[in-house]
């Protein structure tokens, strides 16, 4: 399984080295293989015996952070959306994006994309899960910027990266919670262990931090306004990430760990109110859409919604229900989608008001549409999935029992009711979505191109998912046992197999479906009195408003707290950074104690040189500040720099002597060259706060560095490691000056740097010199 | 011995700093000659000072000088003169395209 995950990522490197022949060859052509392969591996394991198993591979074993793959019937629905819809969507990204486009850089991100996605899917260990959900954000967010000329794909790209990275660092708190209460890193171990979970005081806490990251991820109110912009991505990707596999990376996150969870009652109340209000707010905002992938991005948030609160039912009905309805929204908004691109391709246009009469021009495309559409509203018809997950939603709503909280009963009995009322608006919005474009009469001068039917190649994907939808509809059976039963055992251990009937005889689900198909119609039959309503609700006060100025706000202050130290003048800079210095050291040498080790033991004989030498480079030093000549001030920097070369001769150190002594005749040399150059010293007219300022600075400094010495010379924490050198200088290095020999054998790799680095110097250097000259000769 | 060398280094690098604090590119200059003064003194005395010979092999002596701290500065001196003539040499350019060695007049148009 690690090869499945990884393949599309390892492809992907490839795939800028293909892309040079796309002229003659369509890059997404080689593309295709990758997640057929995948398709075609993960499909083997669907059938009624399918048990779960685990391929483990080590990472950081220490942190306990590994590849552990666990394959079950959930993760294995997952995968095969992932790849089968993505290989639809790669062979209708060949017909959709024009060889001219930067292909490469768009399969890389979609290479990219899928192999996270597998990664969250299959990943059981927690910290391996997050980092493959961050990489789907990442890639989300190229592929929605990946017109990025646009002014509002940048914007769209943005917006649904900041809100689904701040849902995805949410869930890591809650990962990390979960980690160290269970002490494990496994989804599976956390599962077993959910008893110690539960009796956390923590829980409330883990729930809402792990929610937000699968709310945010998956669009939910009111969090869903990242979705509908970010369908600024070209079409193949909406139809992929922002309907069939990412947003329901959410869906997954809150399916695996409502084993947990499940036992809180907080838990059921936050997940459906959640997922019915966003499934209510989203069918209604659809409705007042006019351009088609923003109905369809609006429609996506409501049916997200759906099966959110389905999940928070955790019924075992409602749990079939919502792995059912899981892939019948992958069919039918996919073939959707996909629609909604061949008419923007086809016709130049998505604004629904353009449109319309495209049945004649598009027959197959409307054909496509009819089903997809009835399908999404839910129409009572024996071939249609959608009817079937909307029933058995309808189903589950009208049979929760729950009676442990007053609260969470009284709004149990109010779901079956707005689930019924979202639903009306899903009917509504699908309708016009498919008599908007093919039906009414036709508006050719408003199009921007002449229609005509998309190629056949295009409308391959679309037919293939079309045709799922209908045999689904015909024979729900096929996937039930072999692929549903087991995915909704992986959440809620008590589903058995059931078979899925399109009669149930007259229950109420039965009358609500026939009461949204009822009121739905008249109420899209007099959508024209209604279009005032919609205009005037939700008005001003929206989420999408308050993101802005949150935006614009967090924006202006950085910027103004930035502009308020970045001034541009170095010296401030130095003094910030030198009195930060000042300050730790000083807090860190009095909390550790620093001072009272102090010894006077173990010190060397001062003699009249010595403190003659000394005194005179101090004198020195201090002139340096006071000379406001140049020519002195560089001759009695010279003094100190002579000075040093005594001292190095008192305390032995000849190599060190030489050395200096002719590296400061040549720099002095150089000062006097660049004397000539350099303008006078100024007298300082500076005001006596910047000399203070500057005193203390220069004070607390020069404190700091003798107190750090001498502590440091006092203390006797470690063993000297000089002797090494001592002892092994002959034998190992083969030479008398043992300093020399640490240069040049022992610490070989550190000189060979030390004179890269002059190198570089000197170039720098003679570039400096050389390049003015050039420009004086022009 | 060693505390006063400490000491020594403790006005290098507060001198050192007040020079860096000016505005003047040859302070500024100076300033970092004198740090790497200072540094090379502390590092010196980190290895005791003044403890039998000089660190070269000889027969008849018994104890060296730490010969460690002596071969860190060797690797120093030559790196911070390395420093030094590039500096001189960029603050030359610089004063010369400029018309100016005043630090704060080399901000730029705007402060942004």
């Amino acid at each position: 399984m690690l090869t499945a995950v990884l393949i599309p990522l390892i492809f992907a490197f490839f795939v800028p080295f293909i892309s040079k022949y796309k002229q003659k060859v369509h890059t997404g052509v080689f593309v295709l293989i990758i997640p057929l392969g995948i398709f075609l591996y993960f499909i083997q394991f669907i059938g009624k015996d399918f048990a779960p198993f685990i391929h483990e591979y080590s990472w950081i074993p220490s942190l306990g952070i590994n590849f552990d793959f666990y394959l079950d019937g959930l993760s294995l629905l997952f995968v095969l959306l992932i790849s089968g819809i993505g290989t639809l969507v790669v062979l209708y990204s060949i017909f959709y994006l024009d060889t001219s486009e930067k292909l490469s850089h768009f399969y890389v991100y979609l290479l990219m994309f899928m192999s996270a996605m597998l990664g969250v899917i299959l990943s059981d260990n927690v910290f391996v899960l997050y980092t493959f959900w961050e990489l789907t954000s990442i890639s989300s967010f190229l592929l929605i910027g990946y017109w990025h000329h646009r002014e509002r794909s940048r914007y769209g790209a943005q917006k649904s990266m900041l809100i689904t990275i701040f849902g995805g660092l949410s869930m890591l708190g809650g990962l990390i919670f979960l980690s160290v209460i269970t002490n494990t890193t496994s989804i599976r171990a956390m599962i077993n262990s959910m008893d110690e979970i539960l009796n956390s005081n923590y829980l409330p806490l883990i729930m809402v931090l792990i929610l937000l990251g699968a709310f945010t991820k998956s669009a939910q109110f009111p969090f869903h306004i990242w979705l509908p912009d970010a369908m600024e991505a070209p079409t193949p990707v909406s139809a992929y990430l922002h309907s069939a596999t990412m947003v329901k990376a959410g869906i997954y996150l809150v399916a695996r760990f409502s084993p947990i969870f499940h036992a809180y009652e907080w838990f059921f109340i936050t997940v459906s109110l959640i997922g019915i209000v966003t499934l209510v707010w989203a069918s209604y905002m659809a409705v007042r859409q006019t351009d088609l992938k923003a109905i369809l991005a609006f429609s996506t948030v409501s049916q997200l919604g759906m099966i959110m609160a389905m999940l928070g039912f955790g019924t075992e009905a409602a749990v079939f229900a919502a792995v059912f309805h899981i892939l019948n929204h992958a069919t039918f908004k996919g073939s959707l989608f996909m629609i909604a691109g061949i008419i923007d391709h086809e016709t130049g246009t998505r604004d629904i008001r353009k449109l319309g009469g495209l049945l004649t021009f598009m027959p197959m495309s409307a054909t496509l549409a009819l089903f997809g559409t009835f399908s999404m509203a839910g129409v009572p018809l024996p071939f249609l999935n959608g009817f079937y997950s909307k029933e058995l939603f309808f189903e589950s709503t009208t049979h929760l029992n729950i009676t442990s909280n007053t609260f969470a009963a009284t709004f149990a009995d109010i779901i079956p009711y707005l689930a019924v009322f979202g639903s009306i608006f899903t009917f509504v919005y699908s309708m016009y979505f498919f008599f908007g474009v093919f039906m009414g009469q036709k508006k050719l001068d408003l199009l921007p191109k002449k229609p005509h039917e998309a190629p056949l190649g295009m409308l391959l994907s679309p037919i293939v998912l079309v045709l799922g939808v209908i045999i689904i509809g015909l024979f729900p059976n096929i996937v039930n046992g072999t692929l549903l039963t087991h995915a909704a055992k992986s959440i809620n251990g008590n589903v058995d197999y059931h078979a899925i009937q399109f009669w149930h005889g007259l229950k109420p689900a039965f009358l609500m479906s026939l009461a949204v198909v009822g009121i739905g119609t008249i109420l899209f039959l007099t959508i024209k009195k209604w279009r005032k309503i919609y205009s005037v609700i939700p008005g001003k006060l929206s989420f999408n408003e308050l993101y802005d100025k949150t935006i614009d706000i967090t924006d202006r202050y950085a910027k103004r707290i930035t502009n308020f130290y970045m001034t541009g003048s170095l010296k401030l800079y130095m003094s910030i950074i030198l009195g930060a210095i000042i300050a730790f050291s000083f807090l860190i040498m009095v909390t550790t104690d620093g001072f009272s080790h102090i010894t006077f033991n173990d010190l060397a004989d001062v003699e009249w040189i010595d403190i003659t030498v000394i005194i005179v480079m101090a004198l020195a030093a201090i002139c340096t500040i006071f000379v406001n000549n140049k020519l002195s001030l560089i001759i009695i920097t010279g003094i100190v720099g002579f000075g040093i070369s005594i001292l190095f001769v008192i305390f032995r150190a000849p190599d060190l002597a030489l050395t200096q002594l002719v590296v400061e005749t040549v720099s002095m040399a150089l000062f006097l060259l660049a004397y000539y150059h350099l303008p006078e010293l100024r007298k300082r007219n500076e005001t006596i706060t910047t000399s203070a300022s500057n005193a203390i600075l220069s004070l607390g400094i020069g404190t700091i560095i003798t107190m750090v010495g001498i502590a440091a010379h006092s203390s006797d924490w470690f063993e000297t490691i000089s002797d090494y050198f001592v002892e092994t200088a002959y034998s190992l290095g083969g030479g008398h000056n043992i300093v020399n020999v640490i240069l040049v054998d022992m610490r070989g790799l550190d000189t060979l740097f030390e004179i890269t680095v002059l190198g570089i110097a000197a170039l720098a250097i003679y570039a400096l010199i050389k390049v003015r000259k050039n420009k004086e000769a022009e | 011995m060693e505390y006063i060398v400490l000491i020594l280094s403790g006005i290098l690098f507060a001198t050192a700093i007040y020079n860096i604090l000016q505005k003047q590119l040859l302070r500024i200059i100076i300033g970092t000659v004198l740090i790497s003064h200072g540094a090379h003194l502390v590092i010196l005395t980190m290895g005791k000072l003044k403890r039998g010979q000089p660190p070269i092999l000889d027969e008849s002596v018994t104890s060296y000088t730490d010969p460690l701290p002596q071969a860190l500065i060797l690797t120093s001196i030559v790196i911070s003169f390395g420093i030094t003539s590039l500096l001189l040499v960029l603050s030359y350019r610089t004063a010369k395209e400029n018309n100016t060695d005043n630090m704060e007049e080399m901000r730029g148009e705007s402060n942004e």
